[in-house]
């Protein structure tokens, strides 16, 4: 019988392999930050351990970091202890890292893939659950914890029980206006947020395949939000474009080489998944959440659902709980939801397509007086490059803010937070309750629909404008 | 790591379903760069309002989390369990927890627990009927009992074993390290290398 994608990946980095044990996986990239690495660093001090392969491991300050001002140190103590501590941590170890105001510095997940160290068939690891954002290039890519952190740098390796593989396929053509945030939203709404636990899911079909790498790129960030560890999608002729013209991209003799074996990096025509799940494309509407969990999502011309109409106890609660949260009637039209802020970033969506699809629609127009947008590009090569497209500009004379790189507002880790029952439409990863700020209210959005929404105030797309 | 064989303690009913990291510890608290301290940070909303079930003295001291499905979904931080354990307790039980919180769970010596909803709803009447109850979490007979009820597990073998011998996953792995070294002879020279820097 055939391989599925995972499966080959998985088999091409086994270490050692016994009976009743984990796997030992070997680790092809190790990203890093300076949130969940401080106590893992402090492991290795304790046990008088090196880092052993600081050559496959990056490092950059993206979580806590200011997107004002990053002239200035870093105003909340606390912050900057972190900061300082990933530093000094990196330069005691001997990793490579790009700091604040360093051309390559930015979101960990945005950095990778443009410096092109994300590569197809690799195995990629990060104190971050958005890692499956690099399995776009058909990597096996997920999120670690500290204690994890610390076995990886230490060995290289993390000893791991194979996940089952769960295949979504996704056929048709998108209409206009209709991004891959928008089928993401759609899928974690089907399966729900634990529908993908202990799978790893791969994004496969006609819609898939025709979408541009940074759209895979959110569509796999989002495996997690259903319960995926890991997504990926089979690399292809968009992928090896992509990665030729990237720093480290393989060079001569190597490039061919590596085609060659990312070529083989298929689900076998035979191979079996141990789930089949499928998307209708042409069907799809532009996705917003009106919950506290990603699967809380309706496409945009729908009402805010009544939780009494929701047979599952479980389901039931939980929408009562969350449209307590979220201040919202049953019923009332999603479009007629007003709301405060706009973020624009993220590793989702803060790469240069989106920039570019938001700054399309905002060109020549105001937002409404009554928001405040903040256009966080995801890396500081895509904030350069955006100002040499002008879009800077186009962000800044419709009344948004530009800002410089980093997690910001996805998290509210730094300044950038809603205040107790602010309104975002955000183009980030999580509606959880608290996650954009304290109190703060969260509807997921692509980027198109965000800037919609900027102009009009209330949740839209640009068909409504 | 601490060696775990058993646990008994009393219960900390949670009502809720789908509690992600954010929730068991905020973004907000994550910036300390050692492993203790985040008790004050554990469910940091919510805990403002006087009713939330971790504010009520009658489950003052609860040693045992009992959660809805699909507990600690969301963010890889291990934030979340040095929470719970610099806290106080020392096993959660839920019908589904999501995988890296359980993962780093296992790491961490936080011991979760997998039982059918049905028994995670008995225990928490159980426990809103008389707070005093008491479990005891068995994790040599693989047995959450309480009362006269006795809820068998499953737990995978390996992981029991590493628990309850109160073993480092790393030293282990340091054990089988030259079997990574002749990995290391045979990866293709086109994978990339983050040294030299390139730009």
């Amino acid at each position: 019988m055939g391989k599925t994608l995972a499966e080959k990946i998985w088999a091409d980095h086994i270490v050692r392999q016994h009976e009743g044990e984990p796997d030992l996986i070997y680790i092809d990239l190790h990203l890093i930050h300076e949130v969940t690495s401080p106590q893992a660093f402090d492991g290795l001090r304790l046990a008088n351990r090196k880092v052993r392969r600081p050559d496959l491991t990056i490092a950059t300050e993206d979580h806590n970091v200011p997107t004002l001002n990053i002239d200035k140190p870093i105003a909340d103590p606390v912050s900057k202890l972190q900061v300082d501590t990933l530093r000094k941590n990196c330069e005691e170890f001997g990793v490579r890292l790009h700091s604040l105001g360093d051309v390559e510095q930015g979101i960990v997940h945005v950095v990778g893939p443009q410096l092109g160290i994300t590569q197809p068939g690799m195995t990629i690891v990060c104190g971050d659950s958005h890692t499956s954002t690099h399995g776009a290039f058909g990597a096996l890519a997920f999120g670690i914890g500290t204690s994890e952190v610390e076995h990886v740098l230490a060995t290289q390796t993390l000893p791991l029980v194979r996940p089952k593989t769960m295949a979504i396929n996704v056929e048709g053509k998108l209409k206009p206006g209709v991004t891959s945030k928008d089928i993401i939203l759609a899928i974690i709404a089907k399966i729900g947020t634990g529908g993908g636990q202990g799978y790893v899911l791969e994004y496969r079909g006609s819609a898939i395949r025709a979408l541009s790498m940074e759209s895979r790129m959110t569509v796999c960030n989002m495996s997690i939000e259903a319960g995926a560890r890991a997504g990926l999608i089979a690399p292809d002729e968009i992928t090896f474009e992509y990665l030729k013209s990237k720093p480290h991209a393989p060079k001569g003799a190597d490039w061919g080489a590596a085609v060659s074996y990312w070529k083989t990096l298929q689900s076998d025509s035979d191979a079996k998944f141990d789930v089949e799940i499928s998307l209708n494309a042409d069907d799809l509407e532009p996705f917003v959440t009106w919950g506290t969990n990603p699967g809380q999502g309706l496409p945009l011309n729908s009402k805010v659902p009544n939780p009494a109409e929701i047979s599952d106890p479980e389901a039931r609660g939980a929408a009562e709980r969350a449209l307590t949260y979220m201040g919202l009637v049953a019923g009332t039209p999603l479009k007629e939801i007003k709301v405060d802020t706009i973020f624009l970033g993220s590793c989702t969506n803060g790469r240069i397509e989106d920039l570019r699809s938001a700054a399309d629609v905002l060109k020549g127009k105001r937002i409404s007086k009554e928001v405040r947008m903040l256009v966080v590009p995801g890396s500081a090569r895509v904030r350069l490059q955006a100002e040499s497209e002008g879009l800077d500009k186009v962000f800044l004379d419709a009344g948004a803010e530009w800002r410089t790189a980093g997690c910001s507002m996805c998290l509210g880790m730094n300044p950038d937070q809603l205040a107790v029952g602010e309104r975002s439409a955000s183009t980030s990863n999580r509606n959880f309750e608290g996650r954009q700020g304290k109190g703060g209210r969260t509807h997921l959005v692509s980027p198109l629909v965000a800037a919609a929404t900027a102009i009009r105030g209330t949740l839209s797309s640009p068909a409504d404008l | 790591m601490e060696k775990y064989l058993s646990h008994t303690g009393s219960v900390l009913p949670l009502r809720r379903s789908n509690v992600d990291t954010d929730q068991i510890i905020p973004a907000v608290y994550l910036k300390r760069v050692t492993k203790s301290g985040f008790e004050d940070g554990l469910f940091g909303a919510w805990r403002n309002d006087p009713e939330f079930v971790l504010n009520k003295p009658e489950f003052a001291g609860a040693t045992i989390l009992v959660a809805g499905v699909d507990f600690g979904t969301g963010s890889s931080r291990e934030h979340a369990v040095w929470a719970l354990q610099n806290y106080g307790f020392k096993v959660v039980l839920s019908s589904r927890f999501a995988d890296i919180f359980r993962g780093n769970s296992q790491k961490a010596g936080l011991l979760t627990v997998v039982i059918d909803q049905s028994e995670i709803e008995a225990i928490w009447s159980a426990v809103e009927a008389d707070p005093k109850t008491h479990v005891k979490v068995d994790l040599e007979a693989k047995t959450v009992t309480y009362g006269s009820k006795s809820i068998p597990f499953a737990i995978d073998d390996y992981t029991r074993w590493r628990l309850m011998e109160g073993l480092d996953d790393i030293g282990l792995t340091l054990k089988n390290i030259d079997s990574v070294s002749s990995f290391e002879e045979s990866r293709p020279s086109f994978k990339p290398k983050t040294l030299p820097a390139l730009s």
